[in-house]
């Protein structure tokens, strides 16, 4: 704000709050004595029925009076005057920054001591649990799900089975890094329908073993092999997943599988290292890798 | 001056009415409006891209912000959830901004990028498929509503006149930006690109 600004404002300010205690003196004038009883000669209606001009209560007088007065102290204490800041300094932003000051040096030490710490040991901390259980509500529930059993499309965090892998810190790089997992479409690969169909239900009846003799089979090894793997274990490098075990990011109906197939998928873990910091992450780590314990 | 000529002359009662009403208005509002704050665009904030514009018209239209904010105040436990408090100069290009006055579901002033795209997408279209407590309601019909690229040339050409820095670049090829775009795509567009500029903890 510039001094014409600021000026603009003081003198505004600063009129209204004169114009109010000129309003005060004003009306109080208009009564001659405290006894006297003023009648507007004017306002009469139905031949007796008279507005009479008395004199405002004292409470009531002594409220708007108050109030002024107020206004004057808090001008003076807090900024409101153009581009004066006021006796105390006061900012919303300083507040703010008090605020998460008094906060850090209470739970600073603490997120800096789980962070020294590692998953395996956290996970035997009951606070640090509780900690990481308020931070996943808060930043993985909307996918994972407040009891982290996942969704269609977003993986159960309690069954032990990992697109990324499980260890304390694979999890730790999920969490801070994000992921990406892309299965590309591949409806054009196949030449009918029915060689399409046939690949469905191969891989439907995986987690019950790989039919050789399918003819599925055979383009499975050429096509599927480079990612899921020759035994069907999946790779976690890239997020690929087992398809033996019989647990199903986008379920196990013939329709989602051939979705997948032909329209390919694209799961995205977003990265979270900016949000919560490495501190947060270890302790989130720790109360994700303890639900699969 | 005496007050009865100003009870019998309503003409004159509403010119003084209206100067007194004026004045809080002249002392808060007017300096605001030559203030740099609230004028100039927060550093990284440009005007909407022609998807975002559609998206943000649609967040309007589906009247997202009864029930999302978009404004995260200055306070630590808005911020240990949302993400850095908002400041005026990120609101610049919004034409009326989000900011809302309820939250039945969260603030989305810092929603950009916490989740995937295709995590939107099952959520606008039934969000109890990924948040089962969730009362919000399904906008299924977004995922076939087609964008008018004609519509947003238009649009884009209406801001250019309001003072928007928008090319004419820009509006030459904001048909062809929108070309086969569904009303989903354009929200999740505005969804995922809110609040990225100011995001780090």
């Amino acid at each position: 704000m510039n001094s014409l600004w600021s000026w603009w404002v003081i003198i505004g300010t600063v009129v209204s709050i004169i114009a109010c205690v000129w309003l005060i003196v004003f009306t109080n004038r208009q009564r001659a004595s405290k006894e006297e009883i003023v009648e507007s000669e004017a306002h009469v209606w139905d031949e007796d029925i008279r507005e009479l001009n008395n004199p405002l209560p004292m409470w009531w007088l002594w409220l708007f009076i108050l109030t002024i007065i107020w206004s004057v102290g808090y001008l003076i204490y807090y900024p409101g005057l153009g581009t004066f800041s006021g006796t105390s300094e006061w900012s919303q932003e300083g507040q703010y920054d008090a605020e998460v000051a008094a906060a850090e040096a209470r739970y600073g030490p603490i997120f800096a001591k789980y962070g020294a710490m590692e998953v395996t040991d956290l996970v035997n901390d009951p606070d640090a649990l509780s900690i990481g259980a308020s931070l996943f509500a808060n930043y993985c529930s909307q996918c994972h799900g407040s009891g982290a059993l996942g969704a269609r499309g977003f993986p159960n965090l309690t069954d032990d089975d990992w697109l990324y892998g499980g260890s304390p810190a694979q999890i730790e790089q999920s969490i801070m890094s994000g992921r990406t997992g892309i299965m590309p479409p591949l409806g054009a690969v196949f030449a009918s329908d029915e060689a399409l169909n046939e690949m469905v239900s191969y891989v439907q009846a995986m987690p019950d073993g790989m039919d050789t003799s399918s003819p599925a089979h055979t383009q499975y090894m050429t096509l599927c092999i480079a990612c899921h793997g020759a035994d069907g274990s999946g790779m976690q490098a890239l997020g690929a997943p087992n398809l033996t075990d019989d647990i199903w990011l986008y379920s196990s109906s013939p329709q989602q599988i051939r979705k997948t197939i032909v329209e390919g998928r694209t799961g995205a873990m977003p990265a979270h290292g900016h949000l919560i910091g490495p501190d947060r992450a270890r302790v989130l780590a720790a109360y994700v890798y303890s639900l699969s314990q | 001056m005496n007050h009865d000529k100003v009870e019998k002359n309503i003409n004159l009662m509403a010119i003084l009415i209206v100067i007194v009403i004026s004045i809080g208005g002249l002392v808060e509002i007017i300096p605001l409006m030559a203030s740099s704050d609230a004028t100039e665009p927060y550093e990284g904030i440009k005007p909407y891209p022609p998807l975002r514009l559609a998206g943000r018209d649609i967040y309007v239209r589906e009247g997202c912000y009864l029930c999302h904010s978009q404004q995260i105040r200055p306070f630590r436990s808005e911020t240990e959830r949302y993400g850095p408090y908002s400041v005026a100069g990120e609101f610049v290009y919004d034409r009326p901004f989000q900011f809302g006055s309820k939250r039945t579901g969260p603030d989305l002033a810092r929603v950009g990028k916490r989740y995937s795209d295709e995590w939107h997408r099952i959520h606008l279209l039934g969000p109890r498929d990924v948040v089962p407590e969730s009362n919000m309601p399904a906008y299924v019909w977004l995922e076939h509503a087609m964008l008018d690229g004609d519509l947003i040339t238009r649009k884009l050409r209406a801001l250019q006149i309001l003072g928007d820095p928008y090319t004419d670049e820009d509006i030459a090829g904001a048909a062809a930006a929108v070309e086969g775009k569904t009303e989903l795509d354009a929200l999740i567009a505005y969804l995922q690109d809110l609040g990225t500029v100011r995001s780090a903890r």
